[in-house]
């Protein structure tokens, strides 16, 4: 469904006219229904992989390579046809939910605009619907969350927000970029559920870029591992852990510190055990009316 | 609301403090304040007698104070020192010509400044670099010399506008005070389209625009709703100091294309050492500068919702 | 790395007899950055170096009028009056046939002292201010706030017609007011970098070992806010000159016949209607190219460092 060949990413500064490779020729395929786990440490390229994607990259960027999607180019299309495969085929989860909202407007705003401005639906309809899409990612207070300013709200909040606009034009392909760093640690494993959860019940397509292995190994059907700008090696979480190739995915399994407790989704790498509970549809909805029941209260 | 009844009663407090200064100061003076109000003009003693029941010499100087502070507040300004005149009858004949031309002027900064300084900010390139420059350049302009080549150019040598007076009539007056309204916005104008800019660049690379532009929202949305909408919130408080200050510029402009202001009275009056005409233009000056910069402080309130919750029911 | 830099700074070395607050305060001078002249051209790009040279240009002029000078600014002769420019007279003459080059030179001089008396008394007042109600905080830093609160009230070119009204015209009373004026703008930002520094922990532990806070103050307190203060002088600098050149056009500040260059822009503005442009032209070049050159050297000091700071 998602075909990248060859991606190259250069920098240019605009002082000096000095060029920097940030990519060096990545090539990887999805999927339908897939998800691919993108990890590595912070520089190693991860999110400007997803910002080519999305024709997203820094002013004075140059994307070469080929990236296609159910067979369209996408470094080969711009202006309108750009905006409708943005609007319709692919939805960005960003890392930091406060900066992805505008902060002068509600947050209704931004579910409407997105189905109505990007996707061309009715106003009314767009706005009936958004009420219908917070309570799908578990928000109950859906009058009072439509009505508040994005700083009014709590980061996981904002984030499910954001994953419901993100869901909202049921797009071909997700793209997650570290969608829980910004979040405190019980609040990451909600929102983590949750996004597994819609993912899954739409049957879609994403690509979980992560510098957690274990979050990406519970979430994920294959892992990439990258570093400075290149995809060192691509298998399931199972062949990653059991049969690491390059030095640097052993180093970074024996780096991980130990985050999760025996039992929990993302212990999986740790112990070996089972496919985690969270990858046969768990994180239901007794947890997420739960979480809903606090941010209420706050 | 009490976030607004508290500006208002700080303002006032200021206020207060300042008619305080103003009316001090001039016992600062070298010399007894009969010596510094008659500035050794030779005056009658009727005149003498009445400058000193006037400036209430002969009570105490808190009493003296407080009664002219009433008077102030009761709308009586005092008389001329030269003239004998009612300074709050020639002041309100002469601000009409002073608020038409600020007014003129604010509307100039803020539709060229703001306008020159989005265009600029989404047109790269050579009109951009134009800007920069000239905002680089403009504010460096003093706005008496602006005056002088406004009048020069257009005046006297292609005599498309008047080079004095402030005409009568919306329309003559509009048509008097265009060059005026220029030279005197044009630091404005060079301010504003600089921080303009600054901020539609800086609001272009924000995360909530690039997201707004990968979810694929038309561009005309993403620069009015999101780019430009929010670059405006910095823009304002200098659009807002700018204009405040147009009024205390103000006079410069009017000296120079001798319009009939309070700003003109005002330098004449300092010429002449009319002190009572300088006391009660001063007051003027700093209640509309207080009064403005006021009401910038509640329009942003309006306009950002972060500041309006914040000063408002501490959510969060 | 960081060793290297230590070596070479003189006053970075750590005797093992300092305590762990001194070395602390050392370390802390040691980040502030150094002003070496190559940081110094980084910073202000070709375009600020540039202004700088003119600013050069312009303080030498000021300093070294009586050597460069082609003529007396005083001395004007009937017979030349409104000359236009020619070699004998570079820039023309003027109404009382005086050499308007010379007197631009001239002028350089009070130009230049005006806005120098207003920027280092601003300097002076608003860091005093802003660092005593820093370091004494509560009451005193709430009171010094309402005494900035009311000067705020007052534009400063009223200031200044304030002072003139109540003083006389004259050019030290005039910057004496501006100046004034200006300090509520400057000790506002000072007293924010200055409240940063003041509530790091080495000063906290300085404190503890006794050393008096005015020590602390103007040895550690004082330097970090520096750029600031720089900063401040150099942007205050063009308002000034632009505010000062203002109040002698109204005949407030500089009296005739001192050449001033705000005072020249006044009195060609007779001369210019009959279409003698020089005088006017020329002393107003020169004070937007001077104001233009301090105002971008400004911004390049301060401006980049602050928005370098946000992102």
């Amino acid at each position: 469904m998602l075909k990248i060949d060859g991606l190259v990413l250069t920098v240019v500064d605009p002082d000096t006219g000095h060029e920097t490779e940030i990519l060096h020729g990545n090539s990887l395929e999805l999927a339908q229904g897939e998800a691919l786990g993108l990890v590595g440490e912070s520089g190693s390229g991860k999110s400007m992989t997803l910002k080519c994607i999305l024709g997203i990259e820094p002013d004075g960027a140059r994307v070469d390579g080929t990236i296609a999607l159910d067979g369209t180019d996408l470094l080969a299309s711009g202006g309108d046809a750009l905006r409708r495969i943005r609007a319709e085929d692919l939805a960005l989860i960003a890392q930091n939910p406060h900066g992805a909202l505008n902060p002068v407007l509600p947050v209704g705003r931004f579910l409407v605009e997105g189905m109505s401005d990007a996707r061309s639906m009715g106003r009314a309809e767009a706005r009936e619907r958004a009420a219908d899409l917070l309570r799908q990612v578990g928000i109950a207070d859906t009058e009072r969350v439509l009505r508040s300013y994005p700083h009014q709200l709590s980061g996981g909040m904002l984030q499910r927000v954001v994953i419901a606009g993100a869901i909202s034009g049921d797009p071909k392909l997700l793209l997650a970029d570290e969608p829980t760093t910004a979040l405190d640690v019980t609040t990451q494993a909600e929102v983590v559920a949750i996004l597994d959860e819609k993912r899954r019940e739409h049957g879609l397509s994403m690509i979980f870029v992560t510098h957690d292995l274990d979050l990406a190994a519970a979430v994920c059907d294959r892992l990439a591992v990258m570093k400075d700008g290149e995809i060192l090696e691509i298998g399931t979480p199972e062949e990653i852990r059991d049969r690491p190739r390059t030095d640097y995915t052993r180093k970074l399994m024996a780096a991980r510190p130990m985050l999760y407790p025996e039992g929990h989704p993302a212990a999986f790498l740790a112990g070996g055990a089972g496919p985690a509970p969270l990858r046969e549809g768990g994180g239901g909805n007794d947890e997420t009316d739960r979480i809903n029941g606090e941010e209420a209260g706050a | 609301m009490t976030y607004v009844l508290k500006r208002l009663g700080a303002l006032a407090a200021v206020l207060v403090v300042s008619s305080f200064i103003v009316f001090s100061g001039m016992y600062l003076a070298p010399g007894s304040p009969e010596q510094f109000l008659v500035q050794g003009r030779t005056v009658s003693p009727e005149v003498l007698a009445s400058i000193r029941a006037q400036y209430g010499l002969d009570d105490p100087f808190l009493i003296r104070y407080w009664n002219w502070l009433m008077d102030v507040l009761q709308g009586d300004l005092g008389r001329s020192l030269l003239t004998q005149q009612d300074v709050s009858a020639l002041v309100a004949s002469r601000l009409p010509t002073t608020l038409f031309l600020a007014a003129f002027a604010a509307i100039l900064i803020t539709v060229l400044g703001v306008g020159l300084g989005v265009l600029a900010a989404t047109r790269s390139g050579a009109f951009e670099k134009l800007v920069v420059f000239g905002s680089n350049l403009g504010f460096a302009v003093p706005t008496f010399f602006a005056a002088l080549v406004l009048m020069f150019v257009f005046g006297s040598n292609l005599g498309w506008f008047p080079v004095s007076g402030s005409g009568e009539g919306f329309a003559d007056r509009l048509w008097h005070l265009t060059l005026p309204a220029i030279a005197l916005a044009f630091p404005g104008i060079a301010v504003v389209a600089r921080i303009t800019r600054t901020a539609v660049r800086e609001e272009q690379g924000s995360e909530h625009v690039i997201m707004a532009i990968a979810r694929g929202v038309p561009k005309q949305f993403v620069l009015w709703r999101h780019t430009i909408r929010n670059s405006m919130l910095p823009v304002t408080t200098v659009l807002g100091t700018n204009i405040a200050g147009l009024l205390a510029s103000a006079f410069v402009i009017e000296y120079a294309f001798t319009l009939d202001g309070i700003g003109s009275l005002l330098v004449n009056s300092v010429q002449k050492k009319d002190f009572a005409v300088v006391q009660a233009i001063a007051l003027i000056m700093v209640l509309a500068f207080g009064l403005i910069n006021l009401i910038v402080d509640l329009l942003y309130a309006v306009i950002d919702p972060r500041v309006r919750l914040s000063k408002g029911a501490a959510a969060r | 790395m960081t060793q290297q830099k230590m070596k070479r700074d003189p006053g970075a070395n750590t005797s093992a007899q300092d305590t762990v607050a001194v070395q602390l305060l050392r370390k802390h001078r040691n980040d502030v950055p150094v002003s070496g002249w190559r940081l110094l051209a980084k910073r202000l790009g070709p375009v600020g170096l540039i202004s700088l040279g003119i600013i050069a240009l312009v303080v030498l002029m000021a300093i070294l009028a009586p050597v460069i000078a082609p003529y007396d600014p005083y001395e004007g002769s009937v017979t030349a009056r409104h000359e236009a420019w020619s070699l004998a007279h570079l820039m023309g003459t003027d109404q009382s046939g005086r050499d308007i080059l010379s007197r631009i030179i001239w002028g350089a001089r009070t130009s230049l002292i005006g806005p120098t008396i207003v920027i280092l008394v601003t300097a002076f007042l608003a860091t005093t201010l802003a660092l005593t109600a820093v370091w004494f905080g509560g009451r005193v830093d709430a009171l010094i706030s309402r005494m900035l609160d009311i000067l705020f009230a007052f534009p400063n070119m009223l200031l200044a017609i304030l002072a003139v009204a109540i003083f006389g015209p004259s050019l030290l009373t005039a910057s004496i007011a501006l100046a004034i004026g200006f300090t509520p703008y400057s000790a506002r930002v000072i007293r924010s970098v200055a409240l940063r520094e003041r509530n790091l922990p080495y000063v906290a532990s300085a404190q503890l070992q006794g050393i008096s806070g005015f020590v602390i103050t103007v040895r550690h307190i004082l330097p970090n806010v520096r750029t600031q203060i720089l900063t401040g002088m150099t942007i205050n600098f063009g308002y000034a000159m632009i505010e000062l050149a203002a109040l002698s056009f109204l005949g407030l500040g500089v009296q005739p016949p001192t050449p001033d260059w705000g005072l020249m822009v006044s009195n060609g503005q007779a001369s210019l209607q009959q279409g003698y442009w020089e005088q006017s032209i020329f002393a107003g070049l020169a004070i937007v190219i001077t104001v233009a050159a301090f105002g971008y050297v400004g911004e390049q000091l301060g401006g980049r460092r602050a928005s370098g700071r946000t992102r």
